[in-house]
């Protein structure tokens, strides 16, 4: 062991170089794009970027000037883990608060629309709302899950000293410089994909360091096996890269503006973009939750995965299948139909891997079912994959044409989304963060079991309210689209639906805010849990040591 | 265990020992798997001549409706708005003639939309006049009671960027729109007010450029090139560029 390693700082290495490098350049690009920008946008938007990459210098100089990173290689890495719970808890909050707001603006818009500020119109809120929870709280979540996952099940400390800490704050300016962007009126006008050129190029670098890093972690593994959690991980940092770089590709109208152009036009941007649209949820919100299921419903539950073979089987059949799946956002549009036919067909076929997973989470409590009564983190996390086989059971039949043709543009599409987003997605993460935070502080259990009884049953109720009255709101919507009276005319304009929707759009209002309450819940439990105010010890809560020699996991 | 008893399936233990053990085949093999379904549908739209009907009349965005176009993605407006009538009966009846593929065929990015909180806009164009939608944009409910649109009254006292138009107009031509033809880039700035003063000089030049543009000050402000104004510009040229009285959608060379 040499002198530096028993120091266990990593010291200014080359990694810290180029990632110091990488903030120069940045912060060059945006002193340049404030001063003399192409447009009004970047001059103003180039201040907030600038400020981020100023900020991320002056961390790295504070850390450097004391010796480094820490680097002991007998202990896990659980501060950027410790990070990565506290970032998915804040952007969660604001991703659900902004939720809230719109969902109220679409019921009392001119109560909320305000003439003075084009930043909080509906326009510019929905992809800050979008972006907030399906990139920043789910992609805070999946960061953080992924790292302590990779580390406990290949026994062994991250890999790569300054570049995880890369990808946790390269992330969190990602997120920044996206939602600032979209207030400014910053967007390239794609669904899921609205960062202009630059985010997309930054997020580019996080992502592939994200790779390199998770990938680095597997090979250094002291288990001779891949856990399947890390399969789903694996795919779904490999698979987004690709949707990303792809749906993104554009031309930028200037290299210090703002504005970027497609390279792709009108049909081909459309299966282009919905290849990407429904990947995000099929691979960011699918395969990555189906890792945290993986690896935390187990690990909770004490027992072991249902089955490895089933396991096996709808790894490979869900991610064959699912990247066919887009077209059917395409139904009965311009789009050739014989890939609305093919995406129509894997969606349907997409309900048995999607099922597959389903079973081998909710069976892998054979034997432990008691625990859903008295663990209301298990009951969580069970719930969240009830959740998932609601809806990825509803997704293949909206996939069908003539169900489609209701469906699409309505909000039963909208309720859809969030049986899933806020079933699944929001209460898998709800239970990995559960059980992050006693493992990482190494409390004897939260702060109050019963905080979290309250917020399964209020989110619970909340995600009820928001399902049904979309589902209504939705179905109505498009009969009255298609109604004709006795005459042969259409019976209703289009405004009399909008005005149909408004007592459904008040009970979505509510079910938004009982959801948010939960997630407050949380967010205090958490906080008192950190603060080391633990009432009493839950049973439940294994310690979990952050030295590595331990038996595997 | 099973493996014992049984004669196992060998493909089992091949994934076991090639798939599970080694990332670096884990990672080729997700990546290969995950390719497929793209290539297959996404790459032949690239190629099949029968992806993109061939009509008259579809042409470029004029460099004022250009601007609005991106007012209306800056905006957001895609969020509730829609652009693409499905061949349905209560669509055709509602807004007019389903849309083509060729009509989107300059649309970077596309417009299609996947909600309808307002309604369908591919064929907006026309339908409203100018004051009328003056009006809704500054306070939609003072025409439509029941909107719940937000109001975009800034729009028409914001002066629009018209600076910016040419360095757009050029990435577009990079990416193959035909910008370059017809002396329209070199004209960029300058036909942006031509569209809005039905008497200035070039105005032959323009129609000649931009088939079918409207030329009117559309903000009803001619002492100011507004946001407004690129914005009407953009909505009244939406669905407008094919004559469908003519179009035969049941003629052999338009049968997809």
């Amino acid at each position: 062991m040499s002198a530096a390693a028993a120091s266990n700082k990593t010291g200014f290495d080359a990694s810290a170089m180029v990632v110091a490098g990488l903030l120069g350049l940045g912060a060059l690009w945006s002193l340049i794009s404030a001063a003399a920008g192409a447009d009004a946008a970047i001059r103003v938007h180039a201040w907030v970027i600038g400020a981020g990459f100023l900020a991320g210098l002056f961390m790295m100089a504070r850390i450097y000037g004391d010796g480094g990173l820490d680097n002991d290689k007998t202990q896990y890495n659980e501060n950027v883990i410790k990070a990565g719970v506290i970032a998915s808890m804040f952007w969660g909050v604001a991703g659900l608060l902004v939720g809230v707001i719109i969902a109220f603006q679409l019921a009392f818009p001119a109560l909320l629309s305000f003439d003075a500020f084009p930043q909080l119109n509906f326009g510019r809120l929905r992809p800050v709302h979008t972006s907030a929870v399906i990139f920043a709280f789910g992609g805070n979540v999946l960061i953080a899950t992924s790292f302590y996952v990779v580390q406990r099940t290949c026994r062994t400390r991250i890999a790569g000293g300054i570049w995880p800490w890369f990808v946790f704050w390269g992330y969190q300016l990602f997120i920044v410089v996206a939602a600032t962007g979209y207030l400014l009126g910053i967007t390239q006008g794609k669904e899921y994909a609205e960062p202009e050129w630059y985010a997309d190029l930054w997020l580019t670098l996080v992502w592939v360091a994200y790779l390199l890093v998770f990938l680095a972690t597997l090979m250094r593994r002291k288990e001779p096996h891949l856990y399947v959690a890390n399969w789903f991980y694996l795919a779904f940092i490999v698979t987004i890269a690709m949707l990303h770089v792809v749906n993104n590709l554009a031309m930028p109208a200037s290299l210090f503006g703002a504005r970027s152009y497609s390279a792709f036009a009108g049909v081909q941007d459309a299966l282009t973009q919905w290849w990407y649209g429904h990947n995000a949820v099929g691979f960011f919100l699918t395969a990555g939750f189906l890792a945290i299921m993986y690896y935390f419903i187990p690990k909770r539950a004490e027992r072991p995965v249902y089955s490895y073979r089933l396991s096996i089987i709808h790894f490979w059949a869900l991610i064959f299948i699912y990247i066919w799946a887009g077209p059917h956002h395409l139904h009965y549009t311009a789009l050739p139909e014989w890939a609305q036919t093919l995406g129509m067909t894997f969606s349907i076929m997409l309900w048995m891997p999607s099922w597959g997973g389903m079973i081998n989470g909710l069976m892998t409590l054979s034997g432990a079912w008691d625990r859903l009564r008295t663990d209301p983190v298990i009951r969580m996390l069970v719930v969240s994959v009830a959740f998932y086989g609601m809806s990825t059971f509803e997704g293949p039949v909206m996939s069908v044409r003539a169900v489609n043709s209701l469906s699409h543009y309505t909000d039963w599409t909208i309720g859809h989304v969030h049986s899933g987003a806020l079933g699944w997605v929001g209460f898998i993460s709800f239970g990995a963060i559960y059980c992050l935070v006693p493992w990482l502080w190494k409390r004897a259990g939260m702060y109050s079991k019963a905080l979290i009884e309250w917020h399964f049953w209020i989110a619970t109720i909340g995600i009820l309210l928001y399902i049904t009255s979309m589902w209504v709101s939705g179905i109505m919507q498009g009969l009255m689209w298609r109604a004709y009276n006795s005459l042969g005319f259409l019976e209703y304009s289009f405004v009399q639906t909008v005005e149909a929707m408004h007592p459904y759009y008040i009970i979505r209002g509510l079910g938004g805010v009982l959801y948010l309450t939960g997630a407050l819940l949380m967010v205090w439990n958490v906080y008192k849990t950190i603060k080391g105010d633990v009432r009493e010890k839950d049973e439940a809560v294994k310690p979990q040591s952050a030295a590595i020699q331990q038996p595997a996991e | 265990m099973a493996e014992k008893t049984k004669k196992a399936n060998p493909i089992w233990a091949w994934h076991k020992k090639v798939l599970e053990q080694n990332s670096i085949m884990l990672t080729g093999g997700v990546l290969v798997v995950v390719s497929i379904g793209g290539l297959v549908e996404i790459a032949p739209l690239f190629y099949l001549d029968e992806t993109i009907e061939e009509v008259e009349g579809v042409r470029p965005y004029s460099p004022l409706a250009l601007m609005g176009r991106d007012i209306y993605i800056r905006e957001g407006c895609y969020t509730c708005h829609s652009q693409m009538v499905r061949p349905l009966r209560d669509e055709v009846e509602r807004y007019g003639h389903y849309s083509l593929a060729a009509e989107s065929m300059y649309d970077r990015p596309f417009q299609w939309g996947s909600k309808r909180t307002g309604p369908d806009l591919a064929r907006v164009g026309g339908k409203y006049s100018d004051e009328w939608h003056r009006d809704h944009m500054r306070d939609p409910r003072s025409v439509v009671p029941e909107s719940i649109m937000p109001p975009y009254a800034f729009l028409e006292t914001t002066p629009l960027e018209v600076e910016v138009v040419e360095g757009r107009m050029r990435a577009l031509t990079r990416l193959g729109t035909p910008y370059d033809e017809l002396g329209r880039l070199e004209n960029a700035v300058s036909d942006v007010y031509t569209q809005l003063d039905p008497f200035a000089a070039d105005y032959d030049g323009f129609l000649e450029r931009y088939p079918g543009a409207p030329v009117r000050d559309f903000d009803g402000n001619p002492d100011m090139v507004s946001e407004l104004d690129a914005l009407i510009a953009y909505l009244q040229i939406l669905g407008t560029m094919v004559d469908f009285s003519t179009y035969e959608a049941e003629a052999d060379e338009n049968l997809r």
